[in-house]
């Protein structure tokens, strides 16, 4: 590969081979290496950035606004921290309607506001038309540690928890991008998941929001960095209904579809039912559930296995390639 | 493990284990008085994906059943020089618009694919859903050139066929199609003339059939004793299809059974049909793997030779020019191997970088096997 394609951005094995080959080797250092969705600060702080290029900018749901917030907040609440401050980089290109980034600004004050975090530094930067799509917004935050993930104490008996229904921002994403003349009623389920912070003091293990991928990417790269596999139950795994309709006609996986407001939670064995109640008595954890175990029955270690409807077993990969609607 | 069942359609009762282990018993039943496994080919990619996405292959070769993918994913099957025709237009002219489907756009040429291809400015490359996008299009910019891009079997020939008679009816001159039709039936005589594989009966393709009916697979039954079902998506569809299969070997009974007759009807579809026969004619058709096969493709009457943009843009179809690596597509195509047997599945060939059509499509037989079962298992 000599240029920069699509690919290496999707989230896949590209993507990824070039983070630990090209970046990670080239600034290493040990915060760097851990590699959580927040750097883990001396201090008892956490760091994250993370730069938002929705296309379109407003979808069911949610818009870019509410999405570079939500999206910062996310990886510091799963990395353990209290998100307290934010920054906020406008890059946009001429000619975008003056009406819209208002709307936008309104959107990123308001989500804020929700998420109790301040936006205390940040910058704007204007492109000659055709070198930026529109708007792209770059967010930084930082937070206090209340715990840490602790993927090493991991281990067989574990549960494996979701928060509630996934696939529904990939999904309505993809229906608005492609204009598909179906009406789903899916919204993206872009969401703050403050409500996950006090998890970290009732003895979960790991925590991940599950964005670019989907579900089958955040379980295989934990199986990848645990000494055992994990087995997932397709039965247990909660969809939508609006959305199983819709995935069946675009012959979508949903468990690759991205989500901006669930996460994956590890948590031991005994702790598991008390958790998911806990979970359950929030308005947005109603629909979380218990879908799998860390085990040893089953497959090697490295691997996550799906025990499908029929009884079947499949492994599930990480995101290989974007998800695209098939021929026929 | 508790947790309220959410994964509900109203396809679930297809979908759970006791109906398919109740199958899976049937079939083992009958399987257990045969002395060999049984190799049966699935002709359709989108069965190849259910089958691994279920995981029910690895439970059918316990139940006796070996299932082997046949030439059913239309990406797979349509030749590279298609697409470096379409390549050479975008970066020759400057007012083409080409719309095509998703996974055709990834398949990797010596010049490059559709998605890598840097067009001429001013023209430009649209992936639509529907070959109606591509007439919508052709309207709305009548400065542009609008050529669709279109490869299928009968499931999607109709649907692009309707475009010319759309495109006709608006009289649009700036519409055109660059046809890849495929016929199933031809492709599995070829298959089973040819006698490199041993298979002892078909799964025919769902979608195929809504459109052609039972009659077109008559002969497979008549003329080479083999016995076959045509089967819906579901993996209590499949399930039903191979029984019945294993239950004509028994018997010795070959014929065509309908397993999908709540959507296929014997005579297919009547309006489909007519659409095709109006405005497309059989010709040979150069199947990538299969080679050139008397009558298995389709291409546009003369009297519509005014959409046909081979003849609109004098492009050139050059075959033989592929075959550029160590990829064996072909011979996964005709089921002589399985992806893993490939040296370059899982080593130098993966879904984000393909080196062959296989690992492109999504019903294709490479990228179905690295995606469900994994390529480390062929290390």
């Amino acid at each position: 590969m000599t240029k920069v394609s699509l690919e290496l951005g999707s989230g896949g094995r590209l993507m990824r081979d070039f983070i630990s080959e090209k970046v990670v080797r080239l600034f290493k250092n040990p915060i760097l290496s851990e590699l959580h969705d927040a750097a883990h600060l001396p201090g008892g702080l956490a760091l994250t950035t993370d730069s938002y290029t929705v296309d379109p900018l407003f979808f069911p749901g949610g818009d870019i606004g509410s999405l570079c917030i939500n999206g910062t907040v996310n990886d510091l609440v799963v990395s353990g921290a209290r998100p307290a401050y934010l920054t906020l980089s406008l890059i946009i290109e001429e000619g975008f309607e003056l009406e819209q980034l208002e709307k936008i600004l309104q959107s990123i004050k308001k989500t804020a506001r929700k998420n109790s975090v301040e936006i205390v530094t940040g910058d704007t930067k204007v492109v000659p038309q055709g070198q930026g799509g529109k708007i792209y917004i770059n967010t930084a935050g930082v937070g206090r540690l209340l715990g840490r993930p602790q993927p090493r104490k991991i281990k067989p008996g574990d549960k494996i928890i979701v928060t509630g229904e996934v696939g529904e921002h990939g999904l309505a994403i993809m229906l608005s991008r492609n204009n598909f003349p179906l009406v789903s009623g899916v919204k993206s389920d872009c969401a703050p998941l403050l409500f996950l912070l006090p998890l970290w003091r009732q003895g979960v293990l790991w925590m991940r929001d599950i964005t670019r991928g989907g579900l089958a990417t955040v379980l295989a790269e934990l199986a990848q960095t645990i000494s055992y596999p994990l087995l997932v139950e397709e039965d247990k795994i909660p969809y939508s209904t609006r959305l199983q309709g819709a995935v069946e006609i675009l012959g979508i996986d949903p468990l690759y579809l991205a989500c901006e407001g669930r996460a994956v939670i590890v948590v031991p064995g005994r702790k598991a039912e008390l958790i998911l109640n806990r979970l359950r008595s929030n308005p947005q954890g109603r629909k979380a559930a218990i879908i799998g175990e860390v085990q040893t029955k089953t497959g090697q270690p490295g691997e996550t296995l799906l025990k499908t409807s029929t009884g079947g077993l499949r492994l599930l990969e990480p995101l290989t390639s974007e998800l695209l609607p098939r021929i026929c | 493990m508790t947790g309220p069942v959410f994964h509900r359609t109203p396809f679930s009762d297809w979908r759970t284990r006791e109906t398919t282990d109740h199958l899976l018993r049937a079939i083992e039943t009958e399987t257990r008085h045969l002395p060999a496994a049984l190799k049966l080919m699935e002709v359709c990619g989108t069965h190849t994906m259910v089958l691994h996405r279920s995981g029910l292959k690895p439970q059918l070769r316990a139940a006796g059943i070996e299932l082997i993918s046949g030439p059913g994913c239309p990406v797979c099957i349509t030749p590279d020089y298609y697409h470096e025709a379409i390549i050479d237009l975008l970066t020759a002219r400057d007012d083409i618009i080409v719309c095509t489907f998703g996974d055709l756009t990834r398949v990797p040429t010596r010049k490059g694919s559709l998605q890598t291809v840097v067009p001429q400015p001013g023209s430009r490359l649209k992936i639509v859903y529907s070959p109606e996008e591509a007439i919508k299009e052709a309207w709305s910019q009548p400065d542009k050139q609008v050529i669709f891009f279109g490869a299928g079997f009968e499931t999607t020939i109709p649907g692009i066929a309707f475009t010319v008679k759309t495109a006709s009816e608006l009289n649009l001159k700036n519409y055109s199609l660059l046809t890849a039709f495929w016929l199933i039936p031809p492709a599995l005589r070829a298959i089973i003339e040819s006698g490199e594989l041993a298979i002892n009966g078909f799964i025919y393709p769902g979608h195929v059939s809504v459109i052609i009916g039972e009659k077109p697979y008559a002969f497979i039954a008549e003329k080479y004793h083999l016995p076959g079902a045509i089967s819906g998506f579901e993996p209590a569809d499949i399930l039903l299809g191979v029984l019945s299969v294993v239950r004509q070997i028994r018997s010795g009974k070959p014929r065509v059974a309908n397993e999908y007759q709540r959507v296929v009807k014997p005579q297919g579809n009547p309006q489909a049909l007519a659409l095709m026969e109006k405005y497309l004619s059989k010709t040979a058709a150069d199947w990538r793997g299969l080679g050139i096969i008397p009558d298995s493709g389709l291409k546009l009457k003369p009297d519509y030779s005014a959409f046909d943009a081979l003849k609109k843009f004098s492009l050139k179809l050059k075959p033989g020019q592929t075959g550029k690596t160590a990829c064996r597509c072909g011979e996964v195509l005709k089921g002589l191997i399985g992806p893993g047997d490939c040296p370059l599945f899982g080593r130098q060939c993966w879904p984000d970088s393909p080196q062959g059509p296989c690992m492109v499509s999504y019903e294709g037989a490479c990228l179905v096997e690295y995606k469900f079962s994994g390529a480390k298992h062929h290390d």
